[in-house]
């Protein structure tokens, strides 16, 4: 950490807010060499970059385990907080409502996520918290050692040979039948899908949920395990290919007419998705929840967009919040005129 | 516990006599909970306020929706205490399931006004008390063509019959119905109407008997008449909060519905819609506190409210706001603990707790109001000490203090700005010259700066995480920079200990001392008068905070015997000042505890301390002890 004003001029491109991408770089990852999580901090960083997202205005929070310690390796400049177990949901709320114009990056687990935070998932997305929440997924506790989470796939084989019994909790089945304003899923290995997907979830109002599956190396990149890297290298159904367009640029070109559907975003960005199928239409809760159902009957992961409501009112909306940052108006707001104090008063004598 | 109305003590009476008692009476009316009786309560305590006369109304009341019994008492007093009387002059019956206790409970002298058609017999069948009969359920039946508000009006009429016995004026009911029903006039003329059935059957029917009666005096003028709940939600608004998260239960809600109600009056725009405050909610209490951390964290003034098992809840997150240093303000309405224990009765059982919340070494700066006007003063200056000093900062309320009506001086208008703490801004950093460190101790209080999330600064941003750090915030186990920065917490904790309001301390040089807390002051203040007029003096010493004021180590310092008074069981105040205060003084101290549930009354006061005087073995530490005070103190019933 630095005190100096303004960094020290980088060599190389810079995006239209004129920062280099060493800015969006954080410390060096403590975690294990080959980890998913380490592909998606750098996929975060590319997106983060792209997408021109002021480092100041950037807030990250986590909760605990592996995955909530990546808030680290990104953006050193931007303010974190590593909250208590399953907990982050609750603080990214607060911290929108104290101050609307953040950018709130949530990191969480499956173990974070679908167990012990499973409360706050659930009642973030029903409140539309304008936030991007990722779930670093590998369907294992890593910090304690390798035992199953909730996420993990009835059958599956743990390290030391022990098998799930229980079905697993889909986080993106769940974000859309919770009513969620964005919901995606995606790997961490393939940064071509994930990082329009990311820079669309910056770009979404509310609540954007994005499961990335993202292989452990240490406990569950093994056969048997059903979230290893070869297994979802075998069995990833792509469902669109995606390009995502901020609004300041101008130009959007070459997609085929006919095969796609566009996304109008409240920033006034769209995105563009490119169907393999046809037959999804991410407008479409039902359909967004058949996919993924048909697509864990099949044993296999299906990627991509699956449900977008741009138009959804998040939670500021909701509270009917002024444009100002609550935490930036003084006693002149908030408090009563002396006149209006003395009447009060008065009413309850 | 002591039955609501009471049970007067042997050979106690109420009226001595037949003579007349004027202004000085408590009245309890014994109904049905969801039967409406709550308004006309209200009316009669607004009418009795608006004559001037002083009144304390405390509700005692079952978790329950409908059909369990209730009772209201409300205390006539012309020297103005305010504490719970351990037994009623003028008992209303409108519950058959009450009834014959309520009968039995009543002392010698006392005045019975009852449903004529519950029954004269048992304990009811007493000569010694003055019973009216009037046929409620008769005048309503015939009198309301409406079934829906026959029920809440059968209450209404007791209040006419109430009015017309003891000489309450038709002004005083008709601004009291004002009040009341400020926002409906088609009830307040149906009310109005009830209460004239109940007072022309008193002057058709009944002939007065007894010597109980009111009289217009000036004992409550500039005065308000308000719970603390109320009242701690001005201060919140006024302290400038902007962020509430709350999980419903009782006795805390209704302080979060307040805010909201004055969040919606005060702080809407009226052109645009927008509100100057979130008001949140939450899924739980653990959400609830982390929502008050989260925006307390980037920079609102934030708070949550709650009673025992939600702070047991918050425990682990209010641990990282210690450790991490965010401010958060956090109120405990405090009801019977443990567990569920009795969710609408009133106790100080969470001191103990609140002050060393959560796993390894914690501690934090509690509030401890004892007035109305010090909840209202005492949520305001929450927010500047959790900002001042970057950490959870609790206000104990209790269900006495929080849900009665409670008469105030009014309350006084802010002067100066919010402390918003230490701060660094773009333009602060910039001018810094050296690198900002998150939790250095630049200042020599152990209070370190911080800076905000939006801090357009590329130096400003930093970590914010419960496990071990270093001065610069980052994470470490190093067993150096863990020592340190728990030995800094130790000492910002002095720090604070010197911000705390000092107690507030009546001394005239007595031999013995009393101290206590929070809602305990009423029945405190007229124990002292009680005690002097048997010749026995005493000085008192009010809490108003923990750390313990260096003023409260003074006060016991220059009393040879100092009662520590509370309503819990294991004397957790007490035990605080044990271990805080030098250990000499710790002997001085002795331990009055009164844990029945309901408020505590002088009588528990005075007997808690005259046990210990005439039998000092007794003040020995420990539970056995606590049990023998408590055996003279509460036990009623």
């Amino acid at each position: 950490m630095t005190a100096t004003a303004t960094p020290p001029p980088a060599a190389g491109p810079r995006n239209r807010i004129g920062i280099g991408r060493e800015t969006y770089k954080g410390l060096p990852t403590t975690l294990c060499a080959g980890c998913g999580h380490n592909s998606i901090t750098n996929h975060l960083i590319k997106a983060l970059y792209e997408s021109a997202i002021p480092p100041h205005r950037l807030a990250k929070t986590s909760g605990i385990g592996c995955s909530s310690k990546a808030i680290a390796y990104f953006v050193e400049s931007a303010h974190g907080l590593n909250a208590v177990h399953g907990r982050m949901p609750s603080i990214t709320t607060g911290a929108k409502l104290a101050d609307r114009e953040l950018v709130m990056v949530g990191i969480s687990g499956d173990g974070d996520t679908a167990s012990i935070g499973l409360g706050q998932y659930c009642h973030l997305i029903r409140r539309n918290v304008d936030c991007t929440y990722i779930v670093e997924d590998n369907g294992v506790y890593g910090l304690t050692k390798g035992q199953f989470s909730a996420t993990a796939d009835i059958g599956s084989v743990q390290k030391k040979g022990q098998v799930n019994e229980f079905e697993t909790i889909d986080i993106c089945g769940l974000a859309v039948e919770l009513g969620a304003s964005f919901v995606a899923r995606s790997f961490s290995g393939d940064g071509k899908q994930l990082v329009p997907l990311l820079r669309a979830a910056f770009a979404h109002r509310g609540t954007a949920v994005l499961d990335v599956i993202s292989p452990c190396v240490t406990f569950n990149d093994h056969e048997g395990s059903t979230k290893s890297y070869e297994y979802v290298k075998a069995h990833d159904t792509v469902l669109q290919e995606l390009d995502f367009i901020p609004a300041d640029r101008e130009i959007v070109v070459d997609y085929p007419e006919g095969t796609t559907t566009t996304v109008r975003l409240h920033d006034g960005s769209e995105m563009v998705l490119r169907k393999l199928g046809p037959e999804h239409d991410p407008s479409d809760r039902l359909a967004a929840l058949r996919v993924v159902l048909e697509g864990r009957s099949r044993g296999e992961l299906v990627t991509g967009l699956l449900y977008v409501d741009p138009e959804m009112a998040d939670l500021t909306e909701r509270e009917r919040l002024p444009q100002v940052p609550l935490r930036d108006l003084g006693e002149a707001e908030l408090r009563l005129s002396p006149d209006a104090f003395a009447q009060l008063l008065a009413e309850w004598a | 516990m002591a039955h609501p109305n009471g049970r007067g003590a042997a050979g106690q009476t109420a009226a001595e006599g037949l003579g007349p008692v004027v202004n000085d009476f408590t009245l309890t009316a014994a109904t049905v909970n969801g039967s409406g009786s709550q308004s006309a309560n209200l009316v009669l305590t607004r009418a009795l306020f608006a004559m001037g006369i002083p009144v304390a109304p405390k509700n005692v009341f079952p978790s329950n929706i409908e059909g369990l019994p209730t009772w209201f008492n409300v205390r006539l007093s012309p020297r103005g205490y305010q504490a719970r009387r351990a037994h009623t002059d003028i008992l209303v019956a409108l519950n058959a399931q009450t009834w014959q206790a309520d009968a039995a409970g009543m002392p010698s002298g006392g005045v019975v006004i009852h449903e004529a058609t519950l029954p004269r017999t048992g304990d009811a069948a007493r000569e010694d008390c003055t019973f009216y009969p009037v046929p409620f359920q008769r005048l309503a039946k015939e009198r309301v063509a409406n079934p829906d508000l026959r029920k809440y009006l059968t209450n209404m009429i007791y209040v006419g019959v109430v009015a017309e016995l003891l000489g309450i004026e038709d002004a005083a009911l008709g601004s009291a119905l004002d009040a009341q029903f400020r926002s409906k006039p088609r009830a307040r003329s149906s009310n109005l109407e009830a209460i004239e059935m109940g007072r022309s059957y008193v002057r058709e029917s009944l002939v007065k008997q007894d010597g109980f009666r009111v009289e217009r005096m000036n004992g409550t003028e500039g005065e308000l008449l308000v719970e603390g709940n109320l009242a701690a939600a001005l201060g919140c608004l006024m302290g400038g909060c902007t962020v509430m998260a709350w999980y419903p239960i009782t006795p805390s809600s209704s302080l979060c519905e307040h805010l909201i109600a004055l969040a919606d009056r005060y702080r809407t725009d009226q052109a645009t819609g927008e509100r100057r405050m979130a008001t949140i909610q939450a899924e739980d209490e653990l959400a609830a506190v982390g929502m008050t951390l989260g925006a307390a964290w980037a920079g609102a003034r934030a708070m949550t409210s709650t009673s025992g098992p939600g702070i047991s809840l918050m425990a682990e997150f209010v641990g990282f706001g210690y450790f991490a240093e965010v401010p958060a303000v956090i109120f405990d309405i405090q009801r019977v603990g443990p567990s569920t224990g009795l969710p609408t009765r009133t106790m100080q059982g969470d001191v103990s707790s609140a002050y060393t919340l959560s796993h390894g070494d914690t501690r934090h700066p509690v509030l401890l109001p004892g007035t109305v006007s010090e909840c209202y003063e005492h949520a305001r200056l929450a927010f500047d000490l959790a900002d001042r000093f970057q950490t959870p900062v609790f206000v104990l309320s209790d269900l006495d203090l929080g849900m009665n009506l409670w008469r105030s001086r009014s309350f006084a208008y802010p002067q100066g700005p919010f402390d918003r703490g230490k701060v660094l801004s773009a333009d602060d950093l910039e001018c810094l010259g050296a690198p900002f460190a998150r939790y250095a101790d630049v200042d020599g209080d152990a209070v370190p700066w911080r800076t905000l999330p939006g801090t357009d600064h590329p130096g400003a941003g930093y970590f914010t995480r419960g496990s071990g750090h270093d001065d610069h915030a980052r994470y470490t186990e190093s067993s150096t920079a863990y020592r340190g920065t728990m030995e800094r917490l130790a000492r910002k904790f002095e720090t604070i200990r010197r911000a705390m309001p000092a107690p507030l301390c009546l001394e005239e040089g007595s031999e013995i001392g009393l101290i206590a807390y929070g809602s305990s002051d009423a029945a405190v203040g007229e124990a002292r008068d009680m005690l002097a007029e048997r010749g026995i003096d005493s000085d008192y010493c009010r809490v108003r905070a923990l750390p313990v004021h260096a003023d409260v180590e003074g006060f016991v310092a220059r009393h040879p015997r100092v009662y520590v008074i509370e309503q819990n069981r294991d004397g957790q105040l007490f035990s605080i000042l044990r271990s805080e205060l030098a250990a000499a003084l710790g002997t001085r101290l002795r331990s009055v505890r009164y844990f029945d549930g309901d408020p505590i009354p002088a009588d528990a006061v005075i007997e808690g301390v005259l046990a210990q005087e005439e039998a000092p073995a007794q003040a020995a530490d420990g539970l056995l002890a606590a049990a023998a005070a408590t055996t003279t103190t509460g036990g009623r019933g």
